[in-house]
């Protein structure tokens, strides 16, 4: 990377879009309202749920928003062109959060007040586990072949039979170039000495150790408890070294603002939204040794009533239509798993059609894998000795 | 109406309210709590799935295993409540005794961070204390600090954010005994010749004794269970047992353990508390 020109192609790509994005984040104010009406207007729960509705239940900041009418393009046209009446609910905070709320409900067989759900891969694969989601009518949902063929069959769903991915959300390295200015692309160039006390790796598991395993040489889609306890061996002498200085979740990114922080294990998301706010201080990239993705899935509870999940079906299937995911790609900048969709960008955003992070190229998803599932038992004791890795 | 009541009945009837509202948010959490702590894991069942086997161990092991951070903990809010009572004291005296007309005001400014959110003020003191507020620059151009050392992600910024924190708690009672020092006490005790500071030593501070058990008390237990300072100022090295706890219960989703050792933390601190209450020797908080 020549010094005169320190991003890398990735960001440049990125910098282009920072205008669409600067939309985005000027009707977060409103949408957090909307979210809050939304809330309560009969939080998920206490809605009925009647013949002509679908009730969603998605993360925050996760869906094409209109900050002057208040609505959600994409969802407004759904329900005009179905007539079925979509009810969007931002309340998906947390995936463990979110099962705790919903866990006895499922049990029962009780109606949890949604008829979709967005879970993160591994706790849609505890959902699937427990039975606490149902098959799709694939014919319901014509559209499913568009999903990307990196996508198309995790282990915990191998023929993408109950979740079709919603967005995907890749982990790598994220460096500020004053202090890094030949960029991090190695384990070795994470931990130079410019960096030492200053690097915070994520808390989401499968992401840090994920990154570190493939650094190892290590297939994440087939690790073993002793690799991966070797890898957290790795991360837990880093921290009680001073290398790393904390493990943390989206804060990471003050970190790197405040100057606290000068290289990480993050996402790219985040590092799209910091280098564009500020000017192409920080940068991202996928390891050599390659990056983790993982995806947040559309999927349909247990408990939603036959035409809940035949109209949650329908939606599912609207969202996979190439030319609608391009609009919500455009606004909410993360990885667009819908084929078709990035000549679908071609025609509202040209400059995102060309973005690595909203659609990776071949080459780019080649370097990209997905951690394997893990059994109840492991994904107790591999949480606890990453916990006890950070001091926890 | 009251009048028809026997007279007995009237104050059990007045305590109502108190005792249904601890009864469910106190006494049945704890219950709960205690049920929880004893047991494992369901054979072949998934995350989080746990049924009672009376599994005393878990407390045991709970504590065995977390021994550093319980040390930690307590090591910690000691000496926040030593730094508190330090800033404290001299703040309250000054308030109570020589603040004239700006008694209100004073005592405005010391509640006055209560009106912003306790994690945003811990959160400032991340940016105030960070390599780009002002506080480390200037020190390390002051040649004060190293070029690598850090103030954020030590033991020192965790204590000092607990000691900001909670220094409200201990400043309100012991202006409270402090202004209620009766003036004829400290004449008197001038008239029998103690100077100022024999005066202070002998009169002023066993009289305020009250308000300095109250706050030490309002101090410590918070800052024993306190977590948020440890995870927004501090680094892997220097978890309390309240991060542990939180880890347990939401990303290792092991209620057992984490009931354990609440439990334990808080029959720790209630073993402390009596020891230092005894010691102390005061009957009456403020």
């Amino acid at each position: 990377m020549a010094t005169e020109n320190p991003l890398s192609p990735e960001a440049r790509s990125i910098l282009g879009a920072r205008i669409s994005r600067r939309g985005v984040l000027a009707g977060a104010g409103g949408l957090g309202a909307a979210g809050l009406l939304a809330a309560c207007g009969g939080s998920g729960g206490d809605s009925a749920s009647s013949d002509n509705t679908v009730r969603w239940g998605n993360w925050p900041l996760y869906l094409d928003f209109d900050a002057k009418t208040k609505t959600y393009p994409t969802l407004e046209k759904f329900s005009k062109e179905t007539g079925i009446d979509a009810q969007y609910f931002e309340d998906y905070n947390d995936n463990d959060e979110f099962f705790g709320k919903v866990q006895a409900q499922l049990k029962l067989g009780e109606d949890i007040g949604y008829d979709v759900v967005t879970p993160t891969d591994w706790m849609a694969a505890r959902w699937i586990r427990l039975g606490y989601s149902q098959k799709f009518d694939l014919a319901n949902i014509p559209n499913a072949g568009n999903i990307l063929d990196s996508l198309k069959s995790p282990s915990y769903d191998p023929n993408r039979e109950s979740t079709l991915t919603w967005q995907g959300i890749m982990s790598g390295f994220g460096w500020n170039v004053e202090k890094n200015p030949k960029g991090i692309h190695t384990l070795d160039q994470l931990f130079a000495p410019q960096n030492k006390g200053k690097i915070v790796v994520l808390t989401e598991m499968r992401d840090t150790i994920g990154v570190i395993l493939m650094a190892q040489g290590v297939d994440i889609t087939k690790v073993t408890e002793d690799q991966f306890m070797n890898a957290v061996d790795f991360m837990a002498g880093k921290i009680s070294d001073g290398w790393i200085r904390g493990v943390k979740g989206n804060e990471y990114a003050e970190d790197l603002t405040s100057g606290d922080a000068t290289a990480v294990i993050g996402w790219s998301g985040d590092m799209f939204i910091l280098s564009s706010e500020n000017e192409g201080k920080f940068d991202f990239a996928i390891p050599d040794s390659g990056g983790t993705i993982s995806g947040d899935n559309l999927m349909i509870p247990s408990t939603a009533s036959a035409s809940g999940k035949a109209n949650g079906e329908k939606l599912i299937n609207y969202y996979y239509d190439p030319a609608v995911a391009a609009e919500v790609a455009a606004y909410v900048n993360y990885v667009c798993p819908v084929k078709g969709a990035q000549a679908e960008m071609e025609k509202i955003a040209p400059e995102l059609a060309t973005s690595e992070y909203i659609f990776p190229s071949d080459k780019t998803a080649s370097r990209l894998q997905v951690f394997r599932s893990l059994t109840p038992d492991e994904e107790t004791k591999w949480a606890e000795a990453f916990q006890k890795a950070q001091g926890n | 109406m009251s009048i028809t009541l026997p007279k007995v009945r009237v104050p059990y009837l007045l305590l109502f309210p108190g005792f249904a509202f601890l009864f469910t948010f106190f006494i049945l959490p704890i219950v709960n709590l205690a049920q929880t702590s004893t047991q494992t894991p369901i054979a072949g069942g998934d995350t989080g799935q746990y049924e009672q086997t009376l599994a005393f161990s878990n407390y045991v092991n709970a504590f065995l295993d977390n021994r550093e951070q319980f040390a930690r903990s307590f090591i910690y809010a000691t000496l926040a409540t030593l730094f508190a009572l330090a800033i404290a004291y001299p703040l309250a005296y000054a308030i109570a005794f020589k603040s004239g007309k700006f008694k209100n005001i004073l005592l405005v400014l010391v509640v006055a961070p209560f009106f912003t959110s306790f994690l945003l003020r811990t959160i400032a003191w991340k940016q105030i204390l960070g390599e780009e507020g002002f506080v480390v620059p200037t020190l390390r151009s002051l040649h004060l600090m190293g070029q690598q050392t850090t103030i954020t992600s030590t033991s020192v910024a965790v204590v000092a954010g607990m000691t900001y924190n909670f220094l409200p708690f201990m400043t309100l009672p012991l202006y409270a005994s402090l202004e209620r020092i009766d003036p004829r006490t400290i004449e008197a005790s001038g008239d029998l010749y103690a100077n100022g500071l024999t005066t202070f030593r002998r009169v002023t501070v066993p009289l305020s004794l009250p308000g300095v058990v109250a706050g030490t008390l309002l101090t410590f237990i918070p800052a024993a269970g306190d977590y948020v300072n440890a995870s927004i100022l501090g680094s892997p090295n220097t978890k309390m047992i309240g991060n542990v706890i939180e880890s347990r219960y939401f990303k290792i989703v092991d209620y057992p353990t984490a009931a354990a050792l609440s439990f334990t933390l808080m029959a720790a601190i209630l073993i402390l508390v009596t020891l230092y209450i005894r010691k102390a020797g005061t009957e009456e908080l403020v």
